[in-house]
């Protein structure tokens, strides 16, 4: 049951769960419309208290060395939310040290790697006890839609650490011939304290790919939460004490990047970092990765993925997912389909039917049932995209729908459509982070492909045809991390998520993702006498 | 036959045939004897290839400028080589990725690609004793070490290589709902690689036999002390039928040309191997341009650790060579030798002794041991390395000159009584200079062990089975070598814990730096099974 209510992943559950709710109109009916504006009357109350506003600290709350603190805000009016203790550089050296001492005299890396996966267990289960705080929680912050965050995302979360505490105990290493009377293995160690740093897009899921797998390989852990959305990793980190995390293990540090974040990268005890966030601030983490002690950087970052919809494909099918694979979390995602190319001969129809999808959007209130879409996370990601907009009819895209906010509170956006798109233009070039989708058109598979890769990202792509030839030679020769053929947003914990290019280093999730926790140490015996080599 | 020659690697040739030359070595100078390092010998080769190598053509620098090369036993010049550039490497990084994104290369066969390896694996052994010749001569290296190390050596690794080259298998994986999911191991694209003189051949084959057999084009810059064996190497490259622009060969400068290829943003990837300080640059370099992903092996003060119980001679003639092997000229040299209290004196006196017998000369010459550092930058600061030791307090023991008046030869030198805080205890200083720590327990010298930025190799010697188990794991190092020291076959990985670097050489693990991983996910209608 559990299994299954799981592998409702992401993908499926929107490619049928919420799509299918948006086309199902009686359900939508009470909901608003981003074309009828109206009301965005008094935001609904959240059903859940803010109990965690502190440091998380070698097991324990505490202050902020300064007295700090900083407001969190409700993206629906910008209103605040809470004062959250402000870490510093104080603070990440208090952490880091808890998180040393953790690690160098145990019990963490001490334990077998049962006991390890068994509290990995216990949190999941955990997880799925609170699943509705916790969802409430994110969509407060964040500003997501509840429905997905309490279906989607937070079962996400709980499968996402069921996954790595499997791993725990199937580290293995190898055992390696060699050219002479030499005994050699391979041993795949913990490789110390691992610093993270996440974004606030998908904030416990982000939290899920960089904790489970630094504490199945025995790592211990600070972990920076974007400053927009401290909330969720502060609760959840609380149920992993709960569940037999001893103190020390995860240390949460709230704060900003310049600050708690600088000071983590450049920490000389550290013994690896992982960010996922913008290709700017990914570049100046290496950097500073790279003055300090040189420890190896893990980095997930920005993309403008192509989104390839060939004169074969199933058109309805195709306009369906190129809206989910954009507008989804109001279009904060690192993988978000940002430029829809569409062939020629179904270019005209498939405008007008992602306009006519866009307009069918559901926005308003995210704690509203049937909401699709809530609003932007702050008001400097919300200016961003209108500047963005701006840009799009300044450079001749033409506007299908959407072009504006919503309301005079908060930071809605309508959904935006823009066809007649151009390679040159900065809305096809630029991580927009936002709702608005930008349709391309092409002529032939040589031509998409060169323009698809014309691009300093290499995220993700999606292809859409139903001739194998096409989906493999597009598969091939498409520079991205992720294909996705015929579908979008796949994320199940096994499969291999990063970038090529500027899109970031390493490969989190699956079994690749072990390799960002683990030092590898080659152990070479002499032989006296062997039996065999 | 050849497998059993080429199972002579490093540590078993020192361990036998190196200490075996003592007996036949009564002809030649020791060091303590400094008598004649009277003229050079003539080396058996001739010095054919000097220019750029770039897009299978040999080239002249786009400045048109050179720079010398020179005969470390010397000083003098051995020929003057085109000094490549920024414009240079542009040109050698186009000519790579014309021949990734158009060319036979990433598109032959992985089989056509593994033949193509394994008949320069041919083409070397047939001009073996013509390229270990100018690997001694460039560098000074004993010219027998080449031969019987570091040439066949090199062969192996390109063998190793060729037989990956048809076994980059990716996954096929369990989804969570109706899907296929696979990942593709793909060649990452144009890859630069930056290599330094200490083993210019071997660091060459870690370099770019794994690029190669994982279907990636290459620019690669030798350093600036060594750039004549890469040209030669690479020529019988291009005559076993690689493609032309696949693999180009800039010589020069690590300011000028190093920082053009770290910096380029039309390479995929880099690897670089060299000091800890340079390594910080180029992954700035890689960083501020286009975020390529850098695999760096850098610089070591690796612990070599004797216990009460370890077999003293075996473990005194181990930890000579593994401190004194190619001039110490060795990123994994063991430079703290920590020995156990007990048998601390006896120790001292056999290493001593052991440093005396030392044989050193002309490299060309038979049964030398030990030739001069690789450049009068490297010597200059090796000997100042020696006044700090004996300006702290530490025992020298014998040594600490230079040898002769030519050249860049010194004196194999061995302190005892070093403390942790001394620079030559915690500094790489890269020459023949041994430094003998004392020790009392297991935890004590496993924290002292650690207590080092570096975190590349350890040496642990001890007959307790417990003692080595403990010490395997605790060591923060890459190798951990029992009883045994740099061993280097082609299958064990090789790289660093903390500032010693990123990623691993060699083994399984080396394609990892040349592949990315593609995610493939298709949907699925009416599946048989998930």
């Amino acid at each position: 049951m559990a299994a299954r209510r799981i592998s409702g992943v992401i993908a499926r559950s929107l490619s049928s769960s919420i799509v299918s709710r948006g086309n199902r109109s009686n359900f939508g009916r009470e909901v608003q419309r981003f074309s009828t504006v109206a009301a965005l009357e008094e935001p609904i109350t959240p059903p859940v208290g803010i109990n965690y506003t502190q440091l998380l600290i070698d097991g324990k709350f505490v202050d902020s060395a300064s007295g700090k603190t900083f407001p969190t805000l409700d993206p629906r009016t910008g209103d605040v939310i809470a004062n959250v203790a402000e870490g510093d550089a104080e603070d990440v050296n208090r952490a880091v040290s808890a998180a040393r001492k953790a690690f160098d005299e145990g019990p963490w890396p001490k334990m077998t790697a049962y006991e390890r996966s068994r509290i990995l267990l216990r949190f999941a289960d955990l997880v799925d006890k609170h699943n509705d705080d916790l969802a409430a929680l994110e969509t407060w912050n964040n500003g997501k839609p509840y429905e997905q965050a309490a279906r989607i995302e937070v079962p996400s979360v709980a499968r996402l650490f069921r996954y790595y505490a499997g791993w725990a105990d199937k580290i293995h290493g190898l055992t390696v011939p060699a050219d002479g009377p030499y005994h050699v293995q391979t041993l795949h160690e913990p490789i110390g304290v691992a610093g993270q740093i996440i974004p606030w897009n998908f904030p416990l899921i982000m939290f899920a790919w960089k904790v489970g797998p630094a504490l199945a390989t025995g790592n211990t852990i600070v972990l920076k939460s974007a400053e927009q959305t401290p909330l969720t990793a502060l609760y959840a980190a609380k149920l992993l004490h709960e569940a037999g995390l001893p103190p020390g293990v995860l240390n949460i540090v709230s704060g900003y990047g310049p600050t708690a974040g600088a000071a983590l990268a450049s920490h000389m005890d550290v013994d690896k970092i992982a960010f996922t966030g913008s290709t700017a601030t990914g570049r100046i983490v290496q950097e500073l990765a790279a003055k300090s002690n040189l420890k190896p950087v893990t980095l997930e970052l920005g993309g403008k993925s192509p989104f390839i919809v060939c004169e074969d494909a199933n058109v309805d099918r195709a306009v369906e997912l190129a809206h989910f694979a954009l507008f989804f979390n109001q279009g904060q995602c690192c993988a978000a389909g940002s430029r829809t190319f569409v062939h020629e001969r179904v270019y005209d129809e498939f405008v007008e039917k992602a306009k006519a999808r866009a307009q069918r959007r559901t926005v308003g209130d995210p704690f509203q049932k049937g909401i699709e879409h809530g609003p932007q996370v702050d008001s400097d990601q919300f200016e961003k995209i209108l500047r963005y907009i701006k840009s799009g009819i300044e450079s001749d895209a033409t506007l299908e729908c959407g072009g504006d906010k919503i309301g005079s509170k908060g930071y809605y956006i309508q959904p935006t459509v823009f066809s007649n798109v151009k390679d040159d233009m900065l809305i096809a070039q630029d991580e927009i982070f936002g709702p608005v989708q930008t349709i391309l058109k092409f002529k032939e598979l040589d031509e998409v492909i060169k323009r698809a890769n014309m691009t300093r990202y290499g995220l993700a792509a999606g292809v859409f045809t139903k001739s194998i030839d096409t989906a493999n030679m597009l598969t091939r020769a498409l520079r991205a991390g992720t294909v996705w053929v015929n579908c979008y947003d796949v994320f199940d914990a096994a499969i291999p998520f990063g970038g090529y290019k500027m899109s970031g280093i390493g490969r989190e999730k699956g079994i690749y993702s072990l390799h960002n926790y683990l030092q590898v140490k080659a152990v070479v015996t002499s032989l006296e006498n062997p039996a065999w080599l | 036959m050849a497998a059993r020659r080429m199972s002579s690697l490093l540590s078993s040739s020192y361990a036998s045939p190196l200490l075996r030359s003592l007996g036949r070595g009564s002809s030649i100078s020791r060091f303590s004897t400094a008598a004649a390092l009277e003229e050079p010998i003539t080396p058996p080769v001739k010095v054919e290839y000097t220019k750029l190598l770039i897009n299978g053509q040999f080239v002249d620098a786009a400045s048109g400028k050179t720079f010398p090369t020179l005969d470390p036993r010397t000083g003098q010049l051995i020929a003057n080589v085109a000094e490549g550039d920024i414009e240079d490497v542009n040109r050698a990084v186009s000519a790579a990725r014309k021949a990734f994104d158009e060319g036979p290369w990433p598109r032959m066969t992985a089989y056509e690609r593994s033949r193509i390896l394994l008949r320069f694996a041919d083409l070397v052994e047939q001009h073996a004793d013509e390229i270990a010749a100018l690997e001694a001569w460039d560098n000074g290296k004993p010219y027998e070490q080449a031969t019987s190390d570091e040439i066949p050596l090199f062969i192996r690794l390109f063998r190793y290589y060729a037989g990956w080259a048809d076994k980059i298998h990716g996954l096929t994986i369990q989804a969570d709902g109706p899907h296929h999911v696979e990942t593709l191991h793909e060649p990452i694209g144009v890859a630069g690689q930056i290599i330094p003189w200490n083993f210019p051949l071997l660091m060459y084959s870690w370099k770019v036999g794994p690029a190669l057999a994982c279907g990636n084009t290459v620019v690669l810059k030798t350093a600036e002390q060594t750039p004549l064996s890469a040209l030669y190497v690479s020529k019988l490259f291009h005559e076993a039928g690689l493609p032309p622009g696949v693999l180009n060969i800039v010589s020069g400068y690590g300011p000028s040309a190093g920082a053009a290829l770290a910096s380029h943003m039309d390479v995929d990837k880099l690897a670089f191997t060299g000091s800890t300080e340079t390594g910080k640059i180029v992954l700035g370099l890689a960083a501020k341009s286009n975020l390529k992903p850098v695999t760096l092996e850098l610089g070591g003060k690796s612990p070599f650790i004797v216990c009460e119980d370890a077999n003293v001679d075996e473990a005194v003639d181990l930890a000579h060579a593994a401190l004194f092997y190619n001039q110490g000229q060795c990123c994994c040299a063991g430079s703290r030798t920590f020995v156990h209290e007990r048998i601390y004196d006896e120790f001292i006196e056999k290493a001593k002794a052991r440093a005396l017998k030392r044989v050193v000369g002309d490299p060309f010459r038979k049964g030398v041991e030990q030739g001069p550092q690789v450049d009068s930058e490297q010597f200059d600061k090796i000997l100042k390395y020696i006044r700090s030791g004996v300006d702290s307090g530490a025992t020298l023991e014998t040594g600490g000159q230079r040898f002769g008046s030519n050249g860049y030869y010194i004196q194999p030198t061995v302190f005892s009584n070093v403390q942790d805080d001394m620079l030559i205890a915690k500094d790489e200083i890269f020459g023949p200079v041994q430094s003998i720590l004392k020790f009392k327990d297991t935890d004590e010298v496993i924290r002292r062990a650690n207590a080092s930025p570096f975190g590349l190799a350890a040496g642990v010697f001890t007959q307790n089975l417990d003692t080595a188990n403990r010490m395997t794991r605790a060591l923060k190092a890459g190798t951990v070598w029992v009883n045994c020291f740099d061993v280097f076959d082609a299958a064990i990985p090789f790289g660093g814990y903390k500032m010693s670097g990123h990623g691993r050489e060699k083994g399984i693990y080396s394609l990892q730096n040349y592949l990315q991983i593609k995610a493939v996910v298709t949907r699925l209608k009416n599946p048989a099974w998930l």
